[in-house]
């Protein structure tokens, strides 16, 4: 199963076993989304469940969190994360907030989805990678997964949530395992083991890491499409490494991080978003703080450009294997 | 046809600062009982002179007039009086508290009580309104406990939000008083939303959400007001037109349009304008406006035209950016005179009674603020810091956890 058809088959399944579950954005109800998460939703559960929404992010989120104080569990689609800054005052001063600042009164259960990421040409406004904007926020939860199975449990997790969510789906990741490289094949998820995703219910825990593959030599801490460029840079170079995939952000699984760190006594952070003041930052600064005796090299970040995501360089701005690659070999050298 | 020259631009300048006279030749009025009152069911369409009349009950003797009369009896009409006295004398404590140290800050509603008693006085309990920082007249006229929003001024150990909010931004859902923000207008969607909730559930509750002149600049005003377009659900879209935005005046934000009211005939919404001083007027227009959403015919939005009688905040001075004496120029008068003025004229109650309930409404307040001093103040007996690290998240996270410890609370 794609990880498209597997956020659409949580959907289904979240709003199957409880009523209360709705599902709204942009193009998301007629037509089911421009990468077509929530096809057949409004079909199956009626126009009230899942409907279209005026070209207003702020919006959508602001409806939801007034949805989630009066009882439902509002699911809402933001068309991309570049959109979402209209909406990010809602999100950050009020759904964030809302239970702090009520002690309790209120709350804002709302989970909100954004396809996140480059690789597909989209430039500047498709391709930004915000989820340092939101790991910064008191009160959110943050998910990326990196594959079918993460996406459809970790998309259950989130809506069951008392706590609103932001879930970053990584549009290069919809339909197969891109490893990183444009011109390669790209490996459908229906021919990877983590595209096998089980019928029904289940759910795959907030705030727990997953080890992707066991090395000794370095550890690579990554989450979404970064977790398959780790794979190939390690693939190509021979290097053994140890991938852990984050999958939740903010509540960040230190615990799995130092132990791998602990392991390998070294370590480098990918993402694709900007590097200065990234979740990479983060990473970095607890890795040194709580494993310093076990560090036989810096904490090296490999990460996007602090540029806007550019088009026509797309691939030289993308931390493709071979940026990992070299700052493996000379994280090794030290 | 005159040759061109440089293009224009103009920058609004208020009606009149400190040295000048009160200029409300800009607000448009209309005679009391002159605004007629169609059928709650009449098209949007036959109704749009009602976004620039303005509705009032009250003529200047006192005497309900006109189509709007809302045939209050005289309970309903002592009991407006008493909400907004005790308004009034709430806020005069809450002021003095703040010059005396007990709190950090503090808003007045002086001169807009009529404004938010008279309308949820026809709300049910059902019903949640979403307020902004100067409808305290809400809460008190719901009937909750003085000494607890007392307590939340002080923010002392026994404030109902742990001393987490800044002064007068109370909550309280069983009252139907959603926590207030701070940042402007946010609540305006979120109120559209909890009202399509109602409606996605099958309940009878409506909503009602609650904005400024001012703040109707920011985007979620326009959001709310098209998903309330678009979806009709049963929420009542209050902009209360004070003529001030701290040191701003209400044109800035109103631009070249007549009225706020007229913001609404574009989303093709039935919009009033009310005269916000006439506790009958703003009965009468609440329920026609929540009769309309209970009967499933959508939103309406209603522009209260009053006047804020005092500062912003305890951190403003108006005598710096008004014209002084302004407040008595105010053509629509003042809403508790004018609501005592109808008892009287109507023979309703007398001098002495209107005394009497005055002292009354004095001796609770009285009571509720010794109560909650009892509990401190911000500077004596502050919330407790542990506090501030619950409800962050509904469990405490790791990360949190080992903040609070490193915060030894």
């Amino acid at each position: 199963m794609s990880m498209v058809e597997a956020i659409r088959d949580a959907h289904g399944v979240a709003m199957e076993r409880d009523e209360s579950v709705v599902v709204f954005g942009e193009d998301v109800g007629f037509f089911g989304g421009v990468f077509r998460c929530t096809q057949g939703l409004q079909e199956r559960f009626g126009s009230h469940r899942c409907f279209d929404t005026p070209i207003s992010e702020s919006g959508i989120v602001g409806a939801a969190i007034g949805m989630a104080a009066n009882g439902l569990r509002p699911c809402v689609e933001i068309q991309f994360a570049d959109y979402m800054y209209p909406a990010y005052d809602q999100i950050v001063s009020e759904a964030a907030r809302l239970r702090h600042r009520s002690a309790g009164d209120f709350t804002a259960p709302i989970t909100i989805r954004m396809p996140t990421g480059g690789g597909i040409f989209g430039g500047q406004t498709h391709s930004q990678s915000p989820e340092a904007l939101f790991t910064h926020v008191a009160g959110l939860t943050t998910i990326v997964p990196s594959n079918p199975y993460d996406a459809k449990g970790l998309l259950l997790s989130a809506i069951e949530s008392p706590d609103p969510v932001v879930f970053l789906e990584p549009k290069r990741l919809y339909h197969g395992a891109f490893a990183g490289r444009p011109d390669d094949r790209v490996i459908p998820w229906n021919e990877h083991e983590l595209g096998e995703v089980p019928d029904g219910h289940y759910t795959v825990p907030i705030g727990k890491a997953a080890v992707r593959r066991e090395g000794a030599d370095l550890t690579v801490v990554t989450y979404g499409t970064m977790v398959h460029v780790a794979a190939t840079a390690m693939d190509e170079s021979g290097i053994d490494g140890e991938i852990i995939d984050l999958r939740t952000l903010v509540p960040f699984d230190i615990d799995l991080v130092l132990a791998s760190v602990r392991k390998t006594g070294r370590c480098i952070v990918l993402h694709e978003a900007t590097k200065t003041s990234g979740f990479g930052a983060e990473v970095a600064a607890l890795v040194q703080a709580k494993a310093f005796f076990s560090l036989e090299a810096p904490v090296r970040r490999v990460t996007g450009w602090d540029t806007p995501y550019p088009h026509a360089q797309e691939w030289d701005y993308f931390p493709g294997p071979d940026r990992l690659v070299r700052a493996m070999a000379e994280t090794l050298a030290i | 046809m005159t040759e061109p020259g440089p293009v224009r631009l103009e920058i609004p300048s208020p009606p009149g600062g400190p040295g000048h006279h009160a200029e409300f030749s800009h607000v448009r009025l209309s005679e009391p009982g002159a605004a007629p009152r169609p059928e709650i069911d009449a098209e949007p369409d036959t109704m749009t002179d009602l976004a620039f009349d303005l509705i009032r009950v009250l003529d200047d003797d006192g005497i309900a007039v006109g189509p709007w009369d809302p045939g209050l009896t005289r309970d309903d009409l002592l009991r407006g009086l008493r909400d907004m006295l005790t308004v009034r004398s709430y806020d005069r404590r809450m002021l003095t508290a703040q010059r005396q140290g007990k709190t950090s800050f503090y808003m007045r509603s002086l001169g807009e009580e009529a404004v938010s008693c008279a309308h949820r006085a026809e709300l049910g309990p059902e019903d949640m309104t979403f307020p902004t920082y100067r409808q305290q007249g809400l809460l008190i006229a719901s009937g909750y406990p003085l000494e607890l929003m007392m307590n939340q001024v002080y923010s002392n150990v026994a404030d109902p939000l742990h001393g987490r909010q800044l002064p007068v931004m109370y909550t309280s859902r069983s009252h139907g008083f959603f926590s207030i923000s701070g940042n402007l207008a946010t609540q305006f969607i979120q109120a559209v939303g909890w009202a399509m909730a109602s409606a996605i559930k099958g309940s009878t509750a409506i909503a009602s959400a609650w904005i400024g002149d001012g703040s109707t600049a920011e985007s979620d005003f326009h959001s709310g007001m098209l998903f309330a377009s678009t979806y009709q659900p049963p929420v009542l879209l209050n902009i209360v037109n004070n003529q001030w935005a701290i040191s701003t005046s209400q044109d800035v934000a109103r631009g070249h349009a007549s009225t706020f009211a007229a913001r609404g005939l574009g989303f093709g919404i039935p919009s009033l304008r009310v005269d916000g001083n006439d506790f009958l007027a703003g009965r009468s227009v609440t329920r026609w406006a929540a009769d309309r959403a209970r009967a499933g015919l959508g939103p309406t939005l209603i522009e209260w035209v009053t006047y804020r009688a005092g500062a912003h905040s305890t951190s403003d001075d108006p005598d710096g950016y008004r014209p002084v004496g302004e407040a008595a120029a105010w053509p629509l008068g003042d809403p508790v005179e004018r609501l005592e003025r109808h008892l009287l004229a109507t023979g309703a109650a007398t001098r002495a009674e209107l005394d009497s309930l005055a002292e009354e409404v004095e001796a609770t307040v009285a009571e509720a603020q010794a109560a909650a001093l009892a509990h401190g103040t911000l500077h004596t007996h502050p919330a407790s810091v542990k506090d501030m690290f619950e409800d962050v998240y509904a469990e405490i996270p790791p990360h949190l956890q080992a903040q609070r410890d490193e915060a030894g609370s």
